[in-house]
């Protein structure tokens, strides 16, 4: 089944959960002309699977105390997991968002929006279980991972985040004989759950059966 | 309550690099041989194939061939007046926990340390006289010069197939290699990679500056390749997914893919896989290694006799498991005593990033170490009269394979997300490339290994703790290593460029390289060096301990070259000297 007509079942985020996490990601990576934003390219279904893969309970980190808080350089250290985090950062940003603009994020104007969201990047939300900062900076790292990884996990949509960019994901085997070719090479993107699926081709190595898309005259932006 | 096994002639513990070379040697030699392994088994055509490796997310965050944190890593602190705290999720670095080690995701940088890095103190004292180097620098002559290793060298690069070019042949200068290199007593056993466009416009760059750029020495196969070991690996198909991947071509040298399939086949051989060793063993005396003990897979302790002991793990596992075990004398900082955990160090990196408003490149293609680098800043070559800082650096242009979870440039100013950050990255992508740095860093009085008071690992045993900081010195030279970058740049007339800020900490977050070294270092003098120049420990000569641990500083090139070819030498000083003697020093 393709990304695009399997139904989502969350096992992690509730409803008001999604609700907030969609509104975020699409101001974080906001829909334009140039293609969807967070919320279309799936994110949010990324940042859920993620929370329940090992990762969401930090299953391969280092998880014994003493919890000291540490200084920047010192890295992660706090006693909650991803999936602590986030039930609990979006429940306390929520409840900030009430007080301050008397509704839930998710029915904010964009701009009160960003405003939040860049006074918990800042750490200027006193959150009372956790730093903004942390919760924010987690966000971001999720958000950029479900734009732009594998769409085998449940993001990156139709593959809109390496379209935006031009990556064509699972690698040809004509990369070799390009490697010093100054001509651009533009294909259409091949992902593992595209391979998987059977919706692309793979020769006999393994590597992916690129289509090619024609070269637009010219390039520049300007 | 504890199985004691039957002994054996050798026990090696780690089967990366250093480790499967020496377990092949003594195996060829005759000795029987045991790995003991604490990562699983790996069957590369069974766990890395197509297309699963070309998963960014899982080999560049989540993989489980990295180190498994939640059963043992270290703690760090910058400095001595600090709490060190746990390294609770990889950043900063990727050691391995499979059998192949680390190497098994390693870029494929095969370059050999210049003669200059080994006899850094003497060859810098004589040229700028005894206070050149920083008061607290503890950097160190290596006890061996690079004339002795240079056969162990051409062996390693024959078992790993390192593709490149010559530039000094038997001293004779040869063109298109690196002018600066150490004399080489035959050309590389295989051609050397191709220039990229990004690498022939910063080659041209380079050469109308004065430099001299030269292909980076590669062990991922430029064509088909049958090793000394007699074993094929096929030709790097540069599909980008490569350091921190596993390489489903098997064009990417390592232990899985050079050294195992022949030495799985040896009688005398044996892998013991998901094995973690927690202590060398010594008689009452202390003075003799009597094996290992080690917790096998199922939870049980073992004890595995042996005549020779080699560690050859990870720099930290190294140290570590000299200091569970009470051999060699604990490093002091206060009073600059001892040696176990001493001269710790990492690698100087950064960078300067260029971006073409009317230009395209292929930023996916590459891998295998594509690069394209000059050593004008490297070594002896570089007058540092007037530079107040000690070391070196090599420049290069890379095409490592640019994923875009972590591989998206976008210039000065940029907001950090939203529209315009989406913008800018969609825009910059494919238009640009950056100039790196890849830099030495000194060994200094206050940085060093030792156990962490407070934090335990899975078996209930003190983890390591680090204490490590950038030391002004380094910064000195990334400073002018970053403005020699930017002149490059110009020279290419990009749109805009942006130097990567001297870091003024050092942070265990972003990834930075895993060319951790140090910590049981070779030497001439027992007061400062854990082993000696075949790698024997000085205090109990049936054990060796091998590996970047043994390195008294960094070089600016990368350390897996020389870890392989430390192997080789360690190897052959068994065989042919320490075999005559067994249970004596080899000096």
């Amino acid at each position: 089944m393709s990304a695009s007509n399997n139904p989502h079942a969350y096992g992690c985020l509730t409803q008001p959960e999604i609700g907030f996490l969609n509104a975020a990601v699409d101001r974080l990576i906001p829909p334009d002309e140039l293609g969807p934003g967070g919320k279309d390219a799936d994110v949010t279904y990324y940042i859920d699977r993620q929370l329940c893969s090992v990762w969401g309970t930090h299953g391969r980190n280092y998880r014994s105390g003493p919890w000291l808080e540490g200084t920047p350089q010192q890295g992660f250290q706090s006693r909650l997991t991803p999936q602590e985090i986030y039930h609990v950062g979006i429940l306390e940003t929520n409840q900030y968002c009430s007080k301050q603009y008397g509704k839930n994020f998710e029915f904010l104007t964009a701009a009160q929006q960003d405003e939040v969201l860049q006074a918990l990047e800042h750490g200027k939300v006193a959150l009372p279980s956790l730093s903004s900062k942390l919760f924010f900076d987690l966000l971001w790292r999720n958000t950029e991972e479900g734009f732009f990884a594998d769409p085998l996990y449940g993001g990156n949509r139709d593959k809109v985040g390496w379209k935006l960019v031009g990556f064509p994901g699972v690698a040809s085997g004509a990369y070799n004989a390009h490697i010093d070719n100054p001509e651009v090479y533009r294909a259409e993107p091949v992902s593992i759950l595209d391979i998987q699926t059977q919706q692309a081709k793979v020769d006999a190595q393994g590597y992916a059966k690129h289509i090619m898309i024609k070269p637009i005259k010219s390039t520049a932006s300007k | 309550m504890t199985t004691k096994l039957k002994p054996v002639d050798a026990v090696v513990v780690g089967s990366g690099v250093a480790g499967s070379i020496i377990c092949m040697e003594l195996a060829n030699a005759g000795l029987n041989v045991v790995c003991i392994e604490r990562g699983r088994m790996i069957e590369p055509q069974h766990d890395f194939v197509m297309p699963y490796t070309h998963d960014e997310l899982k080999f560049d965050r989540h993989s489980d061939i990295f180190q498994n944190l939640s059963r043992e890593t270290i703690t760090f602190r910058n400095n001595m007046g600090e709490t060190a705290l746990p390294m609770r999720e990889l950043g900063s670095f990727k050691p391995g926990e499979i059998v192949g080690g680390t190497a098994a995701h390693w870029g494929c940088n095969a370059r050999r340390f210049l003669p200059y890095d080994f006899e850094i103190r003497s060859r810098m004292t004589e040229r700028h006289g005894k206070n050149f180097f920083p008061a607290d620098c503890t950097s160190q002559d290596w006890g061996v010069t690079y004339d002795e290793l240079e056969p162990y060298y051409d062996q390693f690069e024959h078992i790993y197939g390192v593709g490149g070019k010559a530039g000094n042949l038997n001293g004779e200068i040869q063109p298109g290699g690196n002018p600066f290199e150490g004399p080489r007593s035959r050309e590389y056993p295989n051609p050397p990679t191709r220039h990229t466009p990004q690498g022939a416009m910063f080659a041209k760059a380079a050469k109308e500056l004065g430099y001299h750029p030269f292909p980076g020495p590669a062990a991922a196969m430029t064509r088909d390749y049958t090793n000394l070991y007699k074993v094929m690996m096929g030709e790097c198909q540069r599909g980008g997914f490569c350091s921190s991947h596993a390489c489903a071509a098997g064009a990417k040298a390592n232990p899985l893919t050079a050294v195992l399939p022949a030495l799985m086949k040896k009688e005398n051989f044996e892998m013991r896989p998901l094995c973690n060793v927690i202590k060398v063993n010594t008689d009452s005396t202390g003075k003799q290694a009597t094996g290992v003990t080690y917790i096998d897979a199922r939870g049980q302790q073992v004890e595995q006799p042996a005549n020779i002991v080699v560690l050859s793990t990870y720099c930290f596992n190294n140290t570590r498991l000299l200091l569970l075990s009470g051999i060699g004398k604990p490093y002091d900082p206060q009073s600059g005593t001892g040696v176990v955990g001493r001269n710790y160090s990492y690698q100087t990196g950064g960078k300067v990033e260029v971006f073409f408003d009317d230009r395209e490149f292929n930023p996916f293609i590459g891998g295998g170490m594509t690069s394209t680098q000059f050593d004008d800043f490297n070594g002896e070559e570089l007058d540092r009269s007037d530079l107040g800082f000690v070391g070196s650096a090599y420049i290069a242009v890379s095409s490592p394979g640019a994923t875009p979870i972590k591989s998206k440039p976008v210039p000065h100013g940029t907001p950090r997300w939203g529209g315009a950050w989406k913008k800018a990255v969609a825009h910059n992508y494919r238009r640009s490339f950056s100039i790196g740095i890849h830099g030495s860093c000194q060994s200094y009085r206050q940085h060093y290994l030792d156990l962490d008071p407070t934090y335990r690992d899975a078996n209930g045993l003190p983890l390591l703790r680090m204490t490590f900081d950038w030391h002004q010195n380094e910064q000195k030279m990334l400073k002018f290593m970053n403005e020699r970058c930017i002149e490059i740049a110009k020279a290419m007339s990009p749109t805009s460029y942006a130097a990567r800020a001297v870091p003024t900490k050092y942070s265990i977050i972003p990834y930075q390289s895993t060319h951790n070294i140090g910590g049981a270092v070779m030497g001439a003098d027992p007061a400062t060096s854990v082993v000696n120049k075949h790698l024997q420990s000085w205090d109990v000569p049936n054990l060796f301990v091998v590996g970047g641990s043994a390195y008294p500083q960094n070089a600016a090139v990368g350390p897996t070259e020389t870890i392989g070819m430390l192997a080789c030498w360690t190897a052959d000083g068994i065989k042919d000297i320490y075999m005559k003697r067994p249970g004596q020093s080899m000096l």
